[in-house]
């Protein structure tokens, strides 16, 4: 729990993979917290004011310092929080390296595949499950090193590159339904299908993580929102 | 640490001299393998199959790709020399994020400045002296970004000190200068005065030279360099 005295506050949105991250790594360490959720098409001052250079959630404001950038954050949470439950970050300086790597290849390759999966370009939709499809091979290999014949990315707990691929989970379920077509194959990439279960079975992670259905029904309020404002 | 450390670089790419000079901060010999990015070694492909791209860093033969994340390895690895980033966990979290603004905001827009015309050539201008007077509020009257000694977003801001001004010669525009950014150019005479840096660094001629020559090919073929 936080300390008496410490103020911890996440700004962000419920539907969000990078935000999904943050509160995961405060309910793995135990962290009490308040949620400040962001209307969606609205950005608040308060975001404003404590993420003024991208203006972008997540936002972890701790005794009224802001830290922003998801990875970061879990990183920041980890170094605060260190007595608290097991490390997040892997001890070695090169599994530290291969989580930082991955993360960041991750957030090069999912975001904006799973945006086009979940549009209305059907062609577009095809080469970006074949990005996503690639991309997944390569995370299946990187699982075997890393986990070292344990059950997560971080060995026997959830770490670093568990919450970085993890928390796109819920979007990728939904984009699975949305699209017709399967992402996480137990026959294309075993360890990944059996590690995406014991993930999202995790106590911290359901705390957070959202349904596929809500977003699915997220993904069509956005469309239809978009498809009201006028042509650009 | 008697295990092998070498890095594949290219002369002129600030992302491996970023490694260089955090390896030269902390006293760390290492074997330099020039790396022709028209030609591919298989060593370099074979070490970052995925981007292809330098710097990779070799430690015992285990390769660590992307500047960011050496940077964060080397620390890691040679503690008490030098330290590049603070010991305190918000500090920590800020130079993190101000390494990765000039990544991802400074950088590119720069870049983009120098090779584009016209309209977008001004947007680009905007956005990169925007960004630039956003890093400069981060200075806050220290000496460097990591205060009393270079850390660091201070490596990462060397594309900023050393290629900006040879790529501001070659497109003939003005970014940085002493009155639209006062305390940023005080950083850029410091930083480059540091001896372990002026080590470091590419020579201007040979960057201008070939910046100027691929400014030619772009100009001959009318191909886009991005």
């Amino acid at each position: 729990m936080a300390a008496a005295g410490e103020e911890v506050k996440l700004v962000g949105g419920w539907a969000s993979p990078f935000v999904v991250r943050v509160g995961i790594a405060l309910h793995l360490k135990g962290v009490g917290y308040e949620f400040l959720q962001e209307e969606f098409g609205k950005k608040s001052e308060l975001l404003l004011k404590s993420n003024p250079v991208y203006k972008k959630i997540p936002v972890l404001i701790h005794n009224g310092k802001p830290i922003c950038e998801s990875m970061i954050i879990v990183e920041y949470v980890d170094e605060v929080w260190a007595s608290a439950g097991p490390s997040i970050l892997p001890a070695d300086p090169y599994d530290r390296a291969m989580g930082r790597f991955w993360a960041a290849y991750i957030d090069d390759k999912f975001p904006s595949s799973i945006r086009t999966i979940r549009g209305l370009n059907e062609e577009a939709k095809a080469e970006a499950a074949e990005q996503v499809a690639t991309a997944l091979q390569l995370l299946e290999d990187a699982f075997a090193k890393c986990s070292k014949g344990k059950g997560f990315f971080g060995g026997e707990t959830i770490g670093y590159l568990d919450i970085a691929l993890g928390s796109y989970l819920g979007w990728i379920k939904a984009v699975e339904k949305m699209a017709g077509f399967k992402a996480l194959d137990e026959a294309k990439t075993p360890m990944l299908a059996g590690w995406a279960e014991r993930f999202c079975s995790d106590d911290a992670v359901k705390e957070v993580m959202p349904e596929a259905d809500k977003l699915i029904e997220f993904a069509k309020k956005i469309q239809a929102i978009m498809n009201a404002a006028p042509a650009r | 640490m008697a295990e092998e450390v070498k890095l594949l670089g290219s002369w002129g790419s600030p992302f491996s001299r970023r490694v260089e000079l955090a390896l030269r901060l902390k006293g760390i010999s290492y074997d330099y393998i020039e790396e022709d990015l028209s030609n591919k070694s298989p060593l370099l492909l074979k070490y970052n199959p995925i981007h292809k791209k330098v710097p990779v860093f070799l430690h015992g033969g285990k390769p660590v790709v992307e500047s960011l994340v050496i940077l964060e390895y080397i620390e890691e690895t040679w503690e008490g020399d030098h330290a590049i980033l603070p010991k305190d966990p918000y500090e920590r979290a800020m130079a993190r994020f101000w390494s990765t603004f000039v990544d991802e905001k400074c950088i590119p827009a720069i870049w983009m400045s120098c090779w584009t015309e016209g309209d977008m050539q001004q947007n680009f201008m905007i956005q990169s002296k925007e960004n630039l007077s956003i890093l400069e509020g981060e200075l806050k009257g220290k000496k460097f970004f990591g205060g009393d000694a270079i850390g660091m977003v201070d490596i990462a801001a060397f594309f900023i000190a050393h290629w900006a001004g040879v790529l501001q010669e070659v497109a003939g525009i003005s970014l940085i200068n002493e009155e639209k950014h006062p305390i940023l150019f005080k950083w850029i005479e410091e930083f480059m005065s540091s001896s372990i840096v002026m080590e470091c660094l590419p020579a201007r001629e040979g960057l201008l030279a070939y910046f100027q020559a691929k400014k030619e090919a772009i100009r001959a073929t009318k191909a886009p360099v991005y």
